[in-house]
């Protein structure tokens, strides 16, 4: 197993630069519609795959770039596929919430929750087939109240599947508080389910690394199904375009066409009390709030790690990811633009 | 007269609605934001936000209804459906035939769909014509704003289940969420007379069936829903200047299936071409087809619909979606055919007449 802080800190700075091209890409116009990065998440996501062995199995939510990154899936086949074109990864068919790759195992879906079916899926066929192999399911604190998931972790239980379901949570269910949408606990829940649960800060992805590996020596025992609840903080809200965010960041300019409007209804003459107005508008102003803290601070799990590294270490990592990627973003432009 | 867009006119018949009816009730996944008007008016305890939990709360949906609510159920998009089937398939539309009529569901589902932004597969379908597929519910798909505004209202007061599908290239707000996110001069092909429009200064409903001859034709037919209804009135333009009549009807209403009045056109062309941006095979075109057949009719039939999985290539989309070059290149083969009469049904390598 490889648990060094060096390596970890070159699979997450990978996933963060490259997403981060991803990003420039989208805003410059060349991907189209939503596009969701894990920038923030990095720490859970490199701690639990950093354990991964061939023939594990990934089952993705709609944040599947960056596991697909660091399982060490070809950066110029992802970019071609978010630029929709025949030789991406899966020929511009599916797009970034859509990513398969069978040869990693690796099925992403736009359906929330349903990652938890498809891990326990690929756990049942690693049972018969592979039965010292794992299946990990990623998704966000707000796919926990879809029925679908919670009923897949009972099934990884009462089977005894070797399911690690890895809840990433960062405290916002699209653009509704957890909290207002989200009853109990979230450990004792999958506990309750039966699911061995671990609950971790996961900005710090050396204490991921640390949990998953019990989880995932669990699971390869064949001792069940475990539940790991990692915190994170990401600072692009939803996905690209977060509408909260563009308020918070341009104020002037995106309310300019919102407020007339809102002003208007909550000063209409029909509706509800004057003070179950003045509770919506606060809770407006409050979900503005909540985004304009979505930054990472000291929460950014890259920065974290990067402390733990010496100078030495950190440049001789730094310096072959902004290489790799920068030819990846070259290559893939360039195949285009030799085209047309 | 007011003029307004797509999404301004479903949401100032919800205030009128609202105003007048406190069994009104709005719930959906990040309502409060998607509607923050209403929820700044009407206040969060009948604008609420819901967890990620489409069946649980779609579900909820029927029963607040049979309780003397009048529930506007939101599923952001038609593709989410598919988690809460059950809710719709074995409840909503049920309650009415079990309980022999004595209980009935007058819930509203309002749900975003559609493509044309390069959103893929799985969040740009249609979906319709399953959905519709089900006795007991109504499905609705408003291609303007004043039919949405209207047709909302209508959702609202019937007894029955009514799912309102609305377009997303027609509704400008769900184009900024989803496609530009505060990106510009990205461009998705919005109809323009789909996504503002002169609305009433009062909403008043329209009674469903009621299908719209937008364009009298006499040479065919064309038929469909939502933005089909935009690509086919281009297609018309370019059709006059080939010498074509073509004629266009707005369904308005998947189900009920306005019957009449498509074959009161067809009777006067005798050639149906049906563009829908739903799946071709099983869904409103065929059904389009056999309505015709049931009524004595023996046009001859074309259709242009989804053939396949929706791809996220932008370029590649264009072509599965129905567009207006696909719907002159069908109406031509149409044209092509003889005529064909009750008696001697014509074929051709391209037109396959349904009475065979």
């Amino acid at each position: 197993m490889q648990s060094d802080g060096a390596g970890l800190y070159a699979l997450m700075l990978r996933s963060r630069r490259f997403e981060e091209a991803v990003a420039d890409l989208w805003s410059a116009g060349r991907i189209s519609a939503e596009m969701h990065l894990s920038i923030g998440e990095e720490g859970i996501v490199a701690g639990v795959l950093q354990h991964l062995v061939d023939g594990d199995a990934m089952a993705l939510d709609h944040r599947g770039t960056a596991p697909l990154v660091m399982r060490g899936v070809d950066l110029v086949s992802l970019l071609r596929e978010f630029l929709g074109e025949p030789d991406g990864l899966c020929h511009g068919m599916g797009g970034h919430m859509h990513l398969f790759a069978p040869e990693l195992l690796a099925a992403s879906s736009g359906i929330v929750g349903a990652s938890g079916p498809a891990a326990c899926g690929f756990a049942l066929a690693h049972q018969h087939l592979r039965p010292n192999n794992v299946a990990v399911a990623f998704f966000g604190e707000g796919a926990m109240n879809q029925g679908m998931l919670m009923e897949s972790i009972n099934l990884a239980a009462v089977w005894s599947l070797p399911v690690v379901f890895v809840c990433k949570d960062n405290g916002m269910c699209i653009t509704t508080p957890a909290k207002k949408v989200t009853g109990g606990d979230l450990c004792q829940r999958a506990e309750g389910l039966g699911a061995f649960a671990i609950s971790v800060d996961g900005s710090d992805v050396q204490a991921v690394a640390s949990h998953a590996e019990k989880a995932i020596r669990r699971a390869r025992r064949g001792h069940g199904p475990s539940f790991i609840h990692a915190t994170c903080k990401r600072p692009d809200g939803h996905f690209l375009g977060d509408p909260l965010l563009r308020i918070v960041r341009n104020p002037v300019g995106e309310l300019k066409s919102k407020v007339g409007p809102l002003a208007k209804a909550a000063a209409s003459v029909q509706g509800a009390s004057v003070g179950r107005r003045a509770a919506s508008l606060g809770s407006v102003a409050a979900m503005l709030t909540r985004a304009g803290k979505m930054h990472l601070a000291g929460h950014d799990p890259v920065i974290r790690q990067a402390k733990r590294l010496t100078s030495a270490e950190r440049e001789v990592v730094e310096a072959t990811v902004r290489e790799e990627v920068a030819a990846a973003v070259r290559a893939a432009i360039d195949s285009t633009e030799a085209r047309a | 007269m007011r003029e307004m867009t797509y999404a301004q006119a479903i949401e100032d018949a919800l205030m009128q609605a609202m105003a007048s009816d406190p069994r009104i009730v709005v719930f959906g996944e990040d309502v409060h934001a998607i509607r923050m008007n209403l929820f700044a008016r009407f206040g969060e305890s009948r604008v609420r936000p819901t967890p990620i939990s489409e069946s649980a709360f779609l579900g909820a949906g029927v029963t607040a209804a049979m309780g003397g609510l009048r529930p506007i159920v939101e599923i952001m998009m038609v593709d989410f459906v598919a988690v809460a089937a059950d809710a719709l398939i074995n409840h909503a539309a049920k309650v009415e035939a079990f309980s022999g009529g004595r209980w009935k569901v007058p819930m509203v589902v309002r749900i975003a769909c559609g493509g044309g932004y390069g959103d893929g597969g799985q969040h740009e379908q249609a979906l319709w014509g399953l959905l519709a597929q089900v006795p007991g519910m109504k499905v609705v798909v408003p291609s303007n704003p004043a039919d949405a505004g209207a047709l909302m209202l209508s959702a609202i007061e019937d007894e029955a289940p009514v799912l309102f599908m609305e377009h997303k290239l027609l509704a400008d707000y769900w184009l900024d969420y989803l496609a530009d996110g505060g990106r510009t001069g990205l461009d998705y092909q919005v109809p323009e007379a789909g996504a503002r429009g002169v609305v009433p200064d009062t909403w008043g409903s329209i009674p469903i069936p009621a299908a719209q001859v937008l364009r009298a034709g006499r040479d065919l037919t064309m038929v469909g829903v939502g933005v089909a209804v935009h690509r086919c009135l281009e297609a018309a333009e370019r059709l006059a200047e080939l010498g074509i009549d073509a004629g266009v009807v707005d369904l308005r209403s998947v189900s009920p299936l306005d019957v009449d009045t498509v074959c009161a056109e067809l009777a006067k062309t005798q050639r149906l071409l049906v563009a829908d941006e739903d799946y071709k095979h099983f869904g409103l075109a065929g059904e389009l087809a056999a309505v015709a057949l049931e009524a004595g009719l023996q046009p001859a039939f074309q259709r242009v619909c989804v053939e396949r999985t929706i791809p996220y290539d932008r370029r590649r989309e264009v072509e599965v979606l129905p567009n207006a070059a696909r719907i002159v290149d069908a109406a031509t083969m149409l044209m092509s055919a003889r005529t064909p009469s009750p008696l001697s049904v014509t074929h051709t390598s391209h037109s396959r007449s349904p009475g065979h």
